[in-house]
Protein backbone atom coordinates (compact mmCIF):
# COMPACT_ATOMS: atom_id res chain seq x y z
CA UNK A 1 0.00 0.00 0.00
CA UNK A 2 2.45 2.54 -0.74
CA UNK A 3 1.96 6.30 -3.35
CA UNK A 4 1.77 3.78 -6.33
CA UNK A 5 -0.82 5.33 -8.81
CA UNK A 6 -2.61 2.81 -10.28
CA UNK A 7 -4.57 3.15 -14.09
CA UNK A 8 -8.00 3.07 -15.17
CA UNK A 9 -8.14 -0.76 -15.95
CA UNK A 10 -6.79 -1.85 -12.34
CA UNK A 11 -9.41 0.62 -10.34
CA UNK A 12 -11.79 -1.26 -12.60
CA UNK A 13 -11.23 -4.23 -11.21
CA UNK A 14 -10.00 -3.47 -7.68
CA UNK A 15 -11.27 -0.34 -6.50
CA UNK A 16 -13.58 -0.35 -3.59
CA UNK A 17 -12.71 -4.35 -3.09
CA UNK A 18 -10.08 -5.18 -1.31
CA UNK A 19 -10.58 -9.19 -0.29
CA UNK A 20 -13.82 -9.30 2.15
CA UNK A 21 -11.97 -9.10 5.80
CA UNK A 22 -14.35 -11.24 7.54
CA UNK A 23 -13.97 -14.41 5.19
CA UNK A 24 -11.22 -13.04 2.28
CA UNK A 25 -13.55 -13.89 -0.32
CA UNK A 26 -12.22 -12.18 -3.22
CA UNK A 27 -15.11 -11.87 -5.15
CA UNK A 28 -17.52 -9.13 -3.79
CA UNK A 29 -19.52 -10.87 -1.15
CA UNK A 30 -22.95 -10.15 -1.65
CA UNK A 31 -24.59 -8.63 1.49
CA UNK A 32 -28.01 -9.35 1.26
CA UNK A 33 -28.49 -7.92 5.01
CA UNK A 34 -31.59 -5.39 5.13
CA UNK A 35 -29.68 -4.23 8.94
CA UNK A 36 -26.19 -4.67 10.99
CA UNK A 37 -25.86 -5.60 14.63
CA UNK A 38 -24.34 -2.63 16.74
CA UNK A 39 -21.04 -2.93 18.65
CA UNK A 40 -22.84 -1.29 21.62
CA UNK A 41 -25.47 1.35 22.40
CA UNK A 42 -22.62 4.16 22.30
CA UNK A 43 -21.83 2.56 18.55
CA UNK A 44 -25.46 2.90 17.85
CA UNK A 45 -25.33 7.12 18.76
CA UNK A 46 -22.37 7.77 17.25
CA UNK A 47 -23.51 6.00 14.19
CA UNK A 48 -27.02 7.49 13.98
CA UNK A 49 -25.22 10.90 14.92
CA UNK A 50 -23.03 10.29 11.74
CA UNK A 51 -19.81 10.56 14.32
CA UNK A 52 -18.51 7.54 12.38
CA UNK A 53 -18.85 5.29 9.67
CA UNK A 54 -20.67 2.38 9.32
CA UNK A 55 -23.70 0.15 8.25
CA UNK A 56 -26.76 0.65 9.84
CA UNK A 57 -29.60 -0.59 7.53
CA UNK A 58 -29.17 -1.08 3.78
CA UNK A 59 -31.78 1.53 2.64
CA UNK A 60 -29.22 4.39 3.89
CA UNK A 61 -26.00 2.30 3.09
CA UNK A 62 -24.91 -1.36 2.12
CA UNK A 63 -21.01 -2.71 2.12
CA UNK A 64 -21.86 -4.53 -1.70
CA UNK A 65 -23.18 -1.27 -2.71
CA UNK A 66 -20.29 0.78 -0.57
CA UNK A 67 -18.04 -0.96 -3.03
CA UNK A 68 -19.61 0.02 -6.37
CA UNK A 69 -19.62 3.62 -4.68
CA UNK A 70 -15.89 3.50 -4.30
CA UNK A 71 -15.00 1.80 -7.69
CA UNK A 72 -17.13 4.18 -9.89
CA UNK A 73 -16.17 7.21 -7.74
CA UNK A 74 -12.62 6.32 -8.50
CA UNK A 75 -13.15 5.92 -12.38
CA UNK A 76 -15.00 9.34 -12.46
CA UNK A 77 -11.89 10.92 -10.33
CA UNK A 78 -14.38 12.12 -7.49
CA UNK A 79 -14.12 11.70 -3.86
CA UNK A 80 -16.97 9.33 -3.46
CA UNK A 81 -20.52 8.90 -4.53
CA UNK A 82 -23.92 7.71 -3.70
CA UNK A 83 -25.60 4.67 -5.55
CA UNK A 84 -29.57 5.08 -6.56
CA UNK A 85 -32.33 2.45 -7.41
CA UNK A 86 -31.89 3.99 -10.86
CA UNK A 87 -30.72 6.88 -12.66
CA UNK A 88 -33.60 8.96 -12.47
CA UNK A 89 -33.58 8.58 -8.93
CA UNK A 90 -29.95 9.16 -9.15
CA UNK A 91 -31.02 12.84 -11.17
CA UNK A 92 -33.85 13.62 -8.88
CA UNK A 93 -31.75 13.01 -5.52
CA UNK A 94 -29.06 15.08 -6.86
CA UNK A 95 -32.02 18.22 -7.51
CA UNK A 96 -33.20 17.33 -4.29
CA UNK A 97 -30.11 17.56 -1.69
CA UNK A 98 -29.01 21.17 -3.26
CA UNK A 99 -32.58 22.65 -4.37
CA UNK A 100 -36.24 23.11 -2.28
CA UNK A 101 -40.06 24.73 -3.33
CA UNK A 102 -39.19 28.16 -4.59
CA UNK A 103 -35.78 27.41 -6.21
CA UNK A 104 -35.00 26.85 -9.73
CA UNK A 105 -32.29 25.18 -12.33
CA UNK A 106 -30.94 24.96 -15.65
CA UNK A 107 -30.74 22.12 -17.84
CA UNK A 108 -29.05 22.05 -21.89
CA UNK A 109 -32.25 21.07 -23.91
CA UNK A 110 -31.41 18.00 -25.66
CA UNK A 111 -31.88 15.33 -22.48
CA UNK A 112 -33.32 11.58 -21.83
CA UNK A 113 -36.95 12.22 -22.46
CA UNK A 114 -37.44 10.91 -18.93
CA UNK A 115 -35.35 13.87 -17.43
CA UNK A 116 -37.29 16.20 -20.02
CA UNK A 117 -39.90 15.14 -18.08
CA UNK A 118 -39.06 15.35 -14.47
CA UNK A 119 -37.33 18.25 -14.47
CA UNK A 120 -40.34 20.06 -15.99
CA UNK A 121 -43.44 18.41 -14.84
CA UNK A 122 -42.43 16.59 -11.58
CA UNK A 123 -39.66 18.97 -10.29
CA UNK A 124 -42.65 21.62 -11.13
CA UNK A 125 -44.95 19.76 -9.00
CA UNK A 126 -42.77 20.26 -6.16
CA UNK A 127 -42.07 24.27 -6.23
CA UNK A 128 -38.76 23.91 -8.21
CA UNK A 129 -38.72 25.03 -12.02
CA UNK A 130 -36.65 24.09 -14.93
CA UNK A 131 -35.43 26.34 -17.78
CA UNK A 132 -34.17 24.62 -21.15
CA UNK A 133 -32.23 25.99 -22.92
CA UNK A 134 -29.57 25.06 -26.28
CA UNK A 135 -26.58 23.53 -25.04
CA UNK A 136 -23.95 26.34 -24.95
CA UNK A 137 -22.67 28.54 -22.56
CA UNK A 138 -24.24 31.84 -23.19
CA UNK A 139 -27.77 30.47 -23.53
CA UNK A 140 -27.12 28.80 -19.82
CA UNK A 141 -25.53 32.24 -18.64
CA UNK A 142 -28.78 33.84 -19.87
CA UNK A 143 -31.03 31.72 -17.91
CA UNK A 144 -29.03 31.42 -14.89
CA UNK A 145 -31.52 33.51 -12.06
CA UNK A 146 -30.75 34.54 -8.14
CA UNK A 147 -32.40 30.93 -7.14
CA UNK A 148 -30.80 28.86 -9.97
CA UNK A 149 -28.69 26.31 -7.58
CA UNK A 150 -27.60 24.19 -10.39
CA UNK A 151 -26.91 23.33 -14.51
CA UNK A 152 -27.09 19.97 -15.60
CA UNK A 153 -26.85 18.70 -19.15
CA UNK A 154 -25.63 15.10 -20.34
CA UNK A 155 -21.74 14.27 -22.03
CA UNK A 156 -23.63 13.04 -24.68
CA UNK A 157 -27.68 14.59 -25.55
CA UNK A 158 -29.94 11.49 -26.05
CA UNK A 159 -30.79 11.28 -28.67
CA UNK A 160 -29.69 14.35 -30.60
CA UNK A 161 -25.65 13.26 -29.83
CA UNK A 162 -24.70 16.89 -29.41
CA UNK A 163 -21.54 17.00 -27.14
CA UNK A 164 -21.61 19.32 -24.17
CA UNK A 165 -18.87 22.12 -24.00
CA UNK A 166 -17.92 21.17 -20.21
CA UNK A 167 -15.25 22.95 -19.37
CA UNK A 168 -17.61 26.37 -21.11
CA UNK A 169 -20.48 25.31 -18.95
CA UNK A 170 -18.67 24.92 -15.67
CA UNK A 171 -17.35 28.50 -16.24
CA UNK A 172 -20.46 30.21 -16.40
CA UNK A 173 -22.06 27.94 -13.70
CA UNK A 174 -18.87 28.49 -11.44
CA UNK A 175 -19.45 32.53 -11.96
CA UNK A 176 -22.60 32.15 -10.90
CA UNK A 177 -22.09 30.10 -7.73
CA UNK A 178 -23.69 26.83 -9.12
CA UNK A 179 -22.26 23.60 -9.66
CA UNK A 180 -22.55 21.97 -13.14
CA UNK A 181 -24.07 18.30 -12.81
CA UNK A 182 -23.37 16.39 -16.13
CA UNK A 183 -24.91 12.94 -16.77
CA UNK A 184 -22.39 10.58 -18.20
CA UNK A 185 -24.43 7.88 -19.12
CA UNK A 186 -23.30 7.63 -22.74
CA UNK A 187 -19.76 8.29 -22.23
CA UNK A 188 -18.79 6.21 -19.59
CA UNK A 189 -15.11 6.74 -17.68
CA UNK A 190 -13.56 5.23 -20.31
CA UNK A 191 -14.32 7.70 -22.96
CA UNK A 192 -14.93 11.11 -20.98
CA UNK A 193 -14.52 12.19 -17.10
CA UNK A 194 -16.26 15.47 -16.77
CA UNK A 195 -15.19 16.22 -13.19
CA UNK A 196 -11.50 16.27 -14.98
CA UNK A 197 -12.92 19.16 -17.49
CA UNK A 198 -14.20 21.32 -14.41
CA UNK A 199 -17.50 19.49 -13.49
CA UNK A 200 -18.88 19.15 -9.99
CA UNK A 201 -21.19 16.48 -10.17
CA UNK A 202 -21.48 13.51 -12.30
CA UNK A 203 -24.80 11.06 -12.21
CA UNK A 204 -25.37 7.54 -14.00
CA UNK A 205 -27.64 5.49 -15.18
CA UNK A 206 -25.43 2.58 -14.53
CA UNK A 207 -28.07 0.38 -16.21
CA UNK A 208 -26.43 1.11 -19.24
CA UNK A 209 -22.71 0.45 -20.27
CA UNK A 210 -21.52 0.20 -16.10
CA UNK A 211 -23.70 -2.88 -15.57
CA UNK A 212 -23.14 -3.37 -19.47
CA UNK A 213 -25.47 -6.64 -20.26
CA UNK A 214 -29.26 -5.29 -19.93
CA UNK A 215 -29.63 -6.91 -16.38
CA UNK A 216 -30.16 -4.36 -13.79
CA UNK A 217 -31.57 -0.57 -13.11
CA UNK A 218 -29.26 0.96 -11.02
CA UNK A 219 -28.14 4.91 -10.50
CA UNK A 220 -25.18 6.77 -8.97
CA UNK A 221 -24.06 10.18 -8.43
CA UNK A 222 -20.46 10.87 -8.03
CA UNK A 223 -19.06 14.27 -6.88
CA UNK A 224 -15.63 15.94 -7.46
CA UNK A 225 -15.26 17.54 -3.60
CA UNK A 226 -13.93 20.92 -4.96
CA UNK A 227 -17.23 23.21 -5.09
CA UNK A 228 -17.79 25.74 -2.27
CA UNK A 229 -20.59 24.23 -0.71
CA UNK A 230 -20.11 26.55 2.44
CA UNK A 231 -20.57 29.70 0.39
CA UNK A 232 -24.05 30.50 1.19
CA UNK A 233 -25.22 29.65 -2.44
CA UNK A 234 -26.66 26.40 -0.93
CA UNK A 235 -28.68 27.29 2.59
CA UNK A 236 -29.40 23.26 2.15
CA UNK A 237 -25.90 22.61 3.17
CA UNK A 238 -24.71 25.42 5.19
CA UNK A 239 -27.60 26.29 6.75
CA UNK A 240 -28.39 24.28 10.23
CA UNK A 241 -30.76 21.05 8.96
CA UNK A 242 -33.56 20.36 11.46
CA UNK A 243 -33.03 16.66 9.68
CA UNK A 244 -30.15 16.08 12.07
CA UNK A 245 -30.11 18.08 14.75
CA UNK A 246 -29.28 21.63 13.75
CA UNK A 247 -26.00 20.24 12.09
CA UNK A 248 -24.19 22.19 9.71
CA UNK A 249 -23.13 20.24 6.77
CA UNK A 250 -20.92 22.16 4.94
CA UNK A 251 -19.43 23.08 8.42
CA UNK A 252 -18.91 19.66 9.94
CA UNK A 253 -17.78 17.45 6.63
CA UNK A 254 -15.99 20.39 4.48
CA UNK A 255 -15.44 18.69 1.10
CA UNK A 256 -18.35 15.49 1.69
CA UNK A 257 -20.99 17.97 2.66
CA UNK A 258 -23.26 17.47 -0.03
CA UNK A 259 -22.80 13.46 -0.43
CA UNK A 260 -23.12 13.62 3.30
CA UNK A 261 -26.80 15.36 2.65
CA UNK A 262 -27.53 13.60 -0.20
CA UNK A 263 -26.88 10.28 1.55
CA UNK A 264 -27.98 11.13 5.06
CA UNK A 265 -31.05 12.64 4.47
CA UNK A 266 -32.00 12.39 0.66
CA UNK A 267 -31.52 8.44 0.53
CA UNK A 268 -32.67 8.26 3.34
CA UNK A 269 -35.74 9.77 3.03
CA UNK A 270 -36.36 9.01 -0.06
CA UNK A 271 -35.71 5.64 -0.11
CA UNK A 272 -34.69 5.04 -3.81
CA UNK A 273 -32.00 2.52 -2.45
CA UNK A 274 -29.65 0.29 -4.35
CA UNK A 275 -30.22 -3.29 -4.14
CA UNK A 276 -27.04 -4.92 -2.95
CA UNK A 277 -27.48 -7.84 -5.60
CA UNK A 278 -28.05 -5.15 -8.51
CA UNK A 279 -24.98 -3.95 -7.04
CA UNK A 280 -23.13 -6.91 -7.38
CA UNK A 281 -23.94 -7.32 -11.30
CA UNK A 282 -23.22 -3.34 -12.33
CA UNK A 283 -19.35 -4.10 -10.19
CA UNK A 284 -19.58 -7.52 -12.39
CA UNK A 285 -20.24 -5.11 -15.52
CA UNK A 286 -17.36 -2.45 -14.47
CA UNK A 287 -14.75 -5.01 -14.38
CA UNK A 288 -14.82 -5.19 -18.60
CA UNK A 289 -15.55 -1.70 -19.28
CA UNK A 290 -12.51 -0.76 -20.30
CA UNK A 291 -12.42 -3.60 -22.77
CA UNK A 292 -16.24 -3.14 -24.14
CA UNK A 293 -16.33 0.33 -25.00
CA UNK A 294 -13.41 0.04 -27.68
CA UNK A 295 -15.17 -2.53 -29.17
CA UNK A 296 -18.66 -0.98 -28.78
CA UNK A 297 -17.19 2.09 -30.44
CA UNK A 298 -15.51 0.55 -33.11
CA UNK A 299 -19.02 -1.64 -33.87
CA UNK A 300 -20.74 2.16 -34.06
CA UNK A 301 -18.14 3.64 -36.32
CA UNK A 302 -18.61 0.71 -38.91
CA UNK A 303 -22.27 0.65 -38.53
CA UNK A 304 -22.55 4.70 -38.94
CA UNK A 305 -20.58 4.43 -42.07
CA UNK A 306 -22.08 1.54 -43.26
CA UNK A 307 -25.30 3.92 -43.30
CA UNK A 308 -24.17 6.82 -44.82
CA UNK A 309 -23.51 4.30 -47.76
CA UNK A 310 -26.77 3.63 -47.85
CA UNK A 311 -29.49 5.15 -50.83
CA UNK A 312 -32.58 4.44 -48.04
CA UNK A 313 -30.69 6.70 -45.57
CA UNK A 314 -31.52 10.37 -45.50
CA UNK A 315 -28.74 11.57 -42.83
CA UNK A 316 -26.95 9.96 -40.16
CA UNK A 317 -26.08 11.83 -37.01
CA UNK A 318 -22.69 10.59 -35.27
CA UNK A 319 -20.03 12.88 -33.02
CA UNK A 320 -17.66 10.45 -33.98
CA UNK A 321 -18.09 11.24 -37.91
CA UNK A 322 -15.25 13.52 -39.17
CA UNK A 323 -17.52 16.15 -40.54
CA UNK A 324 -20.37 16.34 -37.36
CA UNK A 325 -20.95 19.21 -36.57
CA UNK A 326 -19.53 17.85 -32.73
CA UNK A 327 -16.65 16.76 -34.45
CA UNK A 328 -14.69 19.40 -32.59
CA UNK A 329 -16.18 19.16 -29.06
CA UNK A 330 -16.06 15.20 -29.42
CA UNK A 331 -12.30 15.41 -30.35
CA UNK A 332 -11.68 17.54 -26.95
CA UNK A 333 -13.55 15.65 -24.72
CA UNK A 334 -14.32 12.35 -26.25
CA UNK A 335 -10.63 11.44 -27.76
CA UNK A 336 -11.76 7.61 -27.69
CA UNK A 337 -14.83 7.80 -29.68
CA UNK A 338 -18.01 9.17 -29.10
CA UNK A 339 -19.56 6.27 -27.81
CA UNK A 340 -22.08 3.95 -29.46
CA UNK A 341 -25.25 5.61 -29.11
CA UNK A 342 -26.24 7.57 -32.63
CA UNK A 343 -29.48 8.15 -34.41
CA UNK A 344 -30.38 8.25 -38.54
CA UNK A 345 -33.15 9.27 -40.62
CA UNK A 346 -35.01 6.95 -42.71
CA UNK A 347 -36.41 8.35 -46.14
CA UNK A 348 -40.06 7.74 -46.37
CA UNK A 349 -40.42 8.65 -42.61
CA UNK A 350 -42.48 7.48 -40.28
CA UNK A 351 -44.07 4.56 -41.57
CA UNK A 352 -40.66 3.67 -43.12
CA UNK A 353 -39.22 3.64 -39.44
CA UNK A 354 -41.89 1.03 -38.72
CA UNK A 355 -41.12 -1.38 -41.59
CA UNK A 356 -37.66 -0.96 -40.91
CA UNK A 357 -37.98 -2.01 -36.83
CA UNK A 358 -40.36 -5.00 -38.31
CA UNK A 359 -38.10 -6.55 -40.39
CA UNK A 360 -34.97 -6.78 -38.05
CA UNK A 361 -34.21 -9.85 -36.88
CA UNK A 362 -30.77 -9.21 -34.33
CA UNK A 363 -31.25 -5.60 -33.33
CA UNK A 364 -33.81 -6.09 -29.91
CA UNK A 365 -36.40 -3.52 -30.36
CA UNK A 366 -36.51 -2.48 -26.68
CA UNK A 367 -36.03 0.88 -24.77
CA UNK A 368 -32.68 0.59 -23.30
CA UNK A 369 -29.20 1.48 -24.38
CA UNK A 370 -25.68 0.57 -23.29
CA UNK A 371 -26.47 -3.26 -23.49
CA UNK A 372 -23.53 -5.64 -24.76
CA UNK A 373 -26.44 -6.43 -27.44
CA UNK A 374 -27.57 -4.26 -29.86
CA UNK A 375 -30.54 -2.20 -29.39
CA UNK A 376 -33.21 -0.13 -31.79
CA UNK A 377 -36.12 2.08 -31.10
CA UNK A 378 -37.97 4.62 -32.73
CA UNK A 379 -37.73 7.61 -30.22
CA UNK A 380 -40.47 10.04 -31.10
CA UNK A 381 -43.52 6.93 -30.31
CA UNK A 382 -41.80 5.71 -27.75
CA UNK A 383 -39.08 7.25 -25.17
CA UNK A 384 -39.74 11.05 -26.07
CA UNK A 385 -43.46 10.84 -26.79
CA UNK A 386 -44.91 12.57 -23.58
CA UNK A 387 -42.55 15.54 -24.90
CA UNK A 388 -44.76 18.67 -26.22
CA UNK A 389 -43.67 19.00 -30.36
CA UNK A 390 -41.98 22.11 -29.15
CA UNK A 391 -39.69 19.91 -26.37
CA UNK A 392 -39.15 17.43 -29.16
CA UNK A 393 -37.59 19.98 -31.63
CA UNK A 394 -35.80 21.58 -28.75
CA UNK A 395 -34.15 17.81 -27.26
CA UNK A 396 -33.20 17.38 -31.48
CA UNK A 397 -36.12 14.58 -32.10
CA UNK A 398 -37.25 14.25 -35.40
CA UNK A 399 -40.55 12.06 -36.79
CA UNK A 400 -37.80 9.44 -39.00
CA UNK A 401 -35.13 9.31 -36.42
CA UNK A 402 -34.17 5.82 -35.63
CA UNK A 403 -31.87 5.42 -32.58
CA UNK A 404 -29.07 2.93 -32.67
CA UNK A 405 -27.29 1.35 -29.75
CA UNK A 406 -24.51 -0.37 -30.86
CA UNK A 407 -23.42 -3.64 -29.31
CA UNK A 408 -20.43 -6.09 -29.45
CA UNK A 409 -21.78 -8.63 -32.19
CA UNK A 410 -20.07 -9.42 -35.22
CA UNK A 411 -20.13 -6.19 -36.91
CA UNK A 412 -20.93 -7.96 -40.58
CA UNK A 413 -24.12 -10.07 -39.12
CA UNK A 414 -25.45 -6.15 -37.47
CA UNK A 415 -24.47 -5.21 -41.29
CA UNK A 416 -26.70 -8.20 -42.35
CA UNK A 417 -29.51 -7.35 -40.51
CA UNK A 418 -29.67 -3.57 -40.67
CA UNK A 419 -29.72 -4.83 -44.89
CA UNK A 420 -32.85 -6.84 -43.92
CA UNK A 421 -34.03 -3.54 -42.26
CA UNK A 422 -33.40 -0.89 -45.12
CA UNK A 423 -35.33 -3.75 -47.94
CA UNK A 424 -38.46 -3.03 -46.26
CA UNK A 425 -37.83 0.53 -45.64
CA UNK A 426 -37.39 0.96 -49.30
CA UNK A 427 -40.36 -1.15 -50.29
CA UNK A 428 -42.46 1.21 -48.31
CA UNK A 429 -40.93 4.76 -49.72
CA UNK A 430 -41.18 3.26 -53.00
CA UNK A 431 -44.73 2.61 -52.32
CA UNK A 432 -45.54 6.28 -50.70
CA UNK A 433 -43.55 7.81 -54.04
CA UNK A 434 -46.15 5.51 -56.67
CA UNK A 435 -49.27 6.29 -54.43
CA UNK B 1 9.25 17.20 7.58
CA UNK B 2 6.32 18.02 5.86
CA UNK B 3 4.02 14.81 4.95
CA UNK B 4 2.16 15.07 1.59
CA UNK B 5 1.90 11.56 0.44
CA UNK B 6 -0.69 8.46 1.41
CA UNK B 7 1.65 6.44 2.77
CA UNK B 8 3.44 8.77 5.00
CA UNK B 9 0.25 9.80 6.61
CA UNK B 10 -0.91 6.28 6.76
CA UNK B 11 2.35 5.23 8.81
CA UNK B 12 2.01 8.95 11.05
CA UNK B 13 -0.81 7.16 12.06
CA UNK B 14 0.35 3.72 13.02
CA UNK B 15 3.28 4.90 14.67
CA UNK B 16 1.43 7.18 16.79
CA UNK B 17 -0.66 6.48 19.89
CA UNK B 18 -1.33 9.57 21.60
CA UNK B 19 -3.19 13.15 20.16
CA UNK B 20 -3.64 15.82 21.52
CA UNK B 21 -6.63 18.18 20.27
CA UNK B 22 -6.34 21.93 20.42
CA UNK B 23 -9.72 23.68 20.07
CA UNK B 24 -11.58 20.52 21.17
CA UNK B 25 -15.46 21.72 21.89
CA UNK B 26 -17.79 19.33 23.53
CA UNK B 27 -20.32 21.34 21.37
CA UNK B 28 -21.65 17.94 19.39
CA UNK B 29 -22.50 20.56 16.51
CA UNK B 30 -18.99 21.40 16.01
CA UNK B 31 -16.39 19.30 13.83
CA UNK B 32 -13.69 19.21 16.10
CA UNK B 33 -16.65 17.24 18.46
CA UNK B 34 -16.94 15.41 15.66
CA UNK B 35 -13.01 14.35 15.21
CA UNK B 36 -12.69 14.09 18.89
CA UNK B 37 -15.59 11.17 19.50
CA UNK B 38 -14.68 9.37 15.98
CA UNK B 39 -11.03 9.12 17.58
CA UNK B 40 -12.41 8.13 21.27
CA UNK B 41 -14.66 5.63 20.52
CA UNK B 42 -12.45 4.21 17.80
CA UNK B 43 -9.93 3.75 20.45
CA UNK B 44 -6.75 3.37 18.48
CA UNK B 45 -5.17 6.25 19.61
CA UNK B 46 -6.02 7.99 22.95
CA UNK B 47 -7.22 11.57 22.41
CA UNK B 48 -7.45 14.59 25.10
CA UNK B 49 -8.76 17.60 24.37
CA UNK B 50 -6.47 20.97 25.06
CA UNK B 51 -9.31 23.56 26.10
CA UNK B 52 -8.52 25.90 29.28
CA UNK B 53 -12.93 26.01 29.12
CA UNK B 54 -13.67 22.51 30.06
CA UNK B 55 -12.43 20.29 32.65
CA UNK B 56 -13.70 17.01 30.37
CA UNK B 57 -15.86 15.91 27.19
CA UNK B 58 -17.26 12.84 27.56
CA UNK B 59 -15.73 11.46 30.33
CA UNK B 60 -12.09 12.26 28.91
CA UNK B 61 -10.22 14.48 30.99
CA UNK B 62 -9.55 17.68 29.36
CA UNK B 63 -6.26 19.88 29.85
CA UNK B 64 -5.66 23.78 29.60
CA UNK B 65 -2.36 24.18 28.03
CA UNK B 66 -0.32 21.59 25.89
CA UNK B 67 2.37 22.18 28.59
CA UNK B 68 -0.03 21.11 31.06
CA UNK B 69 -1.16 17.90 29.14
CA UNK B 70 2.74 16.86 28.55
CA UNK B 71 3.66 17.50 32.57
CA UNK B 72 0.51 14.56 32.91
CA UNK B 73 1.31 12.26 30.08
CA UNK B 74 4.44 12.69 28.23
CA UNK B 75 5.25 14.36 24.88
CA UNK B 76 2.23 14.11 22.68
CA UNK B 77 2.73 12.10 19.41
CA UNK B 78 0.03 13.95 17.44
CA UNK B 79 -0.98 17.81 18.44
CA UNK B 80 -3.97 18.03 16.43
CA UNK B 81 -4.87 21.82 15.68
CA UNK B 82 -8.66 22.92 15.14
CA UNK B 83 -7.66 26.91 15.71
CA UNK B 84 -7.87 29.94 13.26
CA UNK B 85 -4.97 29.74 11.22
CA UNK B 86 -3.58 33.30 12.27
CA UNK B 87 -3.01 31.06 16.04
CA UNK B 88 -1.45 28.48 14.50
CA UNK B 89 2.47 30.18 15.15
CA UNK B 90 1.68 30.06 18.81
CA UNK B 91 0.17 26.52 18.81
CA UNK B 92 3.31 25.13 17.25
CA UNK B 93 5.51 26.81 19.86
CA UNK B 94 3.72 24.95 22.61
CA UNK B 95 4.02 21.75 20.55
CA UNK B 96 7.56 22.29 20.43
CA UNK B 97 8.18 23.09 24.37
CA UNK B 98 5.98 20.25 25.16
CA UNK B 99 8.36 18.11 22.41
CA UNK B 100 5.36 16.40 20.21
CA UNK B 101 6.33 14.53 17.92
CA UNK B 102 4.00 15.58 14.73
CA UNK B 103 1.55 18.24 14.09
CA UNK B 104 -1.66 18.40 12.48
CA UNK B 105 -3.45 21.40 10.84
CA UNK B 106 -6.56 20.36 10.35
CA UNK B 107 -8.96 21.53 7.17
CA UNK B 108 -8.27 25.24 6.81
CA UNK B 109 -5.82 25.87 9.48
CA UNK B 110 -3.10 26.82 7.09
CA UNK B 111 -0.57 28.88 7.92
CA UNK B 112 3.34 29.48 6.09
CA UNK B 113 5.07 30.71 9.16
CA UNK B 114 3.70 27.91 11.62
CA UNK B 115 4.56 25.07 9.11
CA UNK B 116 7.92 26.48 8.41
CA UNK B 117 8.53 26.47 12.19
CA UNK B 118 7.31 22.80 13.14
CA UNK B 119 9.39 21.90 10.21
CA UNK B 120 12.59 23.54 11.07
CA UNK B 121 11.69 21.68 14.57
CA UNK B 122 11.99 18.36 13.47
CA UNK B 123 8.24 18.08 14.25
CA UNK B 124 6.17 15.66 11.10
CA UNK B 125 3.76 18.42 9.63
CA UNK B 126 0.24 17.58 8.02
CA UNK B 127 -1.66 20.20 6.74
CA UNK B 128 -5.15 20.93 5.48
CA UNK B 129 -6.16 17.73 6.22
CA UNK B 130 -8.76 15.83 8.54
CA UNK B 131 -7.39 13.30 11.08
CA UNK B 132 -10.68 11.67 11.36
CA UNK B 133 -10.86 11.18 7.31
CA UNK B 134 -7.20 9.83 7.41
CA UNK B 135 -7.86 7.53 9.67
CA UNK B 136 -11.12 6.37 8.25
CA UNK B 137 -9.43 5.99 4.79
CA UNK B 138 -6.89 3.05 6.30
CA UNK B 139 -9.84 1.97 8.67
CA UNK B 140 -12.25 1.10 5.87
CA UNK B 141 -14.34 3.83 7.11
CA UNK B 142 -14.35 5.78 4.10
CA UNK B 143 -14.72 2.89 2.00
CA UNK B 144 -17.92 2.12 4.49
CA UNK B 145 -19.14 5.39 3.89
CA UNK B 146 -18.88 4.93 -0.73
CA UNK B 147 -16.01 7.69 0.09
CA UNK B 148 -13.10 7.04 -2.59
CA UNK B 149 -10.15 6.00 0.07
CA UNK B 150 -7.89 5.58 -3.24
CA UNK B 151 -6.81 2.15 -1.59
CA UNK B 152 -6.14 -0.78 -3.57
CA UNK B 153 -4.84 -4.30 -2.42
CA UNK B 154 -5.48 -7.70 -2.45
CA UNK B 155 -4.11 -8.75 0.68
CA UNK B 156 -6.05 -9.18 3.36
CA UNK B 157 -6.34 -6.55 5.95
Amino acid sequence: MGDHVFGFRTRALHAGTPPDPATGARALPVYLSSSFVFDSTEHAAELFALRTYGNIYSRIGNPTVAAFEERIASLEGGIGSVAFGSGLAAQLSTVLALAQSGDHIVATASLYGGTVTQFTVTLKRMGIACTLVPPNADAVAAAIEPHTKLVFTETIGNPDGNVADIEALAAVAHAHGVPLVVDNTFATPVLCRPLEWGADIVTHSATKFLGGHGTVIAGVVVEKGTFPWGAGKHPLLSQPSPGYHDMNFAETFGEYAFLMRLRTEVLRDVGAALSPMNAFLVMQGIETLALRMPAHVANAMEIARFLRTRDEVAWVSYAGFEDSPYRALARKYLPDGAGSIFTFGLRGGRDAGRAFIEALELWSHLANVGDAKSLVIHPASTTHQQLTDEQMTAAGVKPEMIRLSVGLEDPADLRWDLENGLRAARAVAAALATA
Amino acid sequence: MILETVSQRRDLLARSRTVAMVGASPNPTRPSYFVFSYLRTKGRLKVAPINPAVSEIDGVKAYPSLEAYAAANGPPDIVDVFRKAADAPQVVSEAIAAEAKAIWFQYGVINDEAIRLAAEAGMDVVVDRCIKVESARFDGGLSTGGLNSGLITSRRT
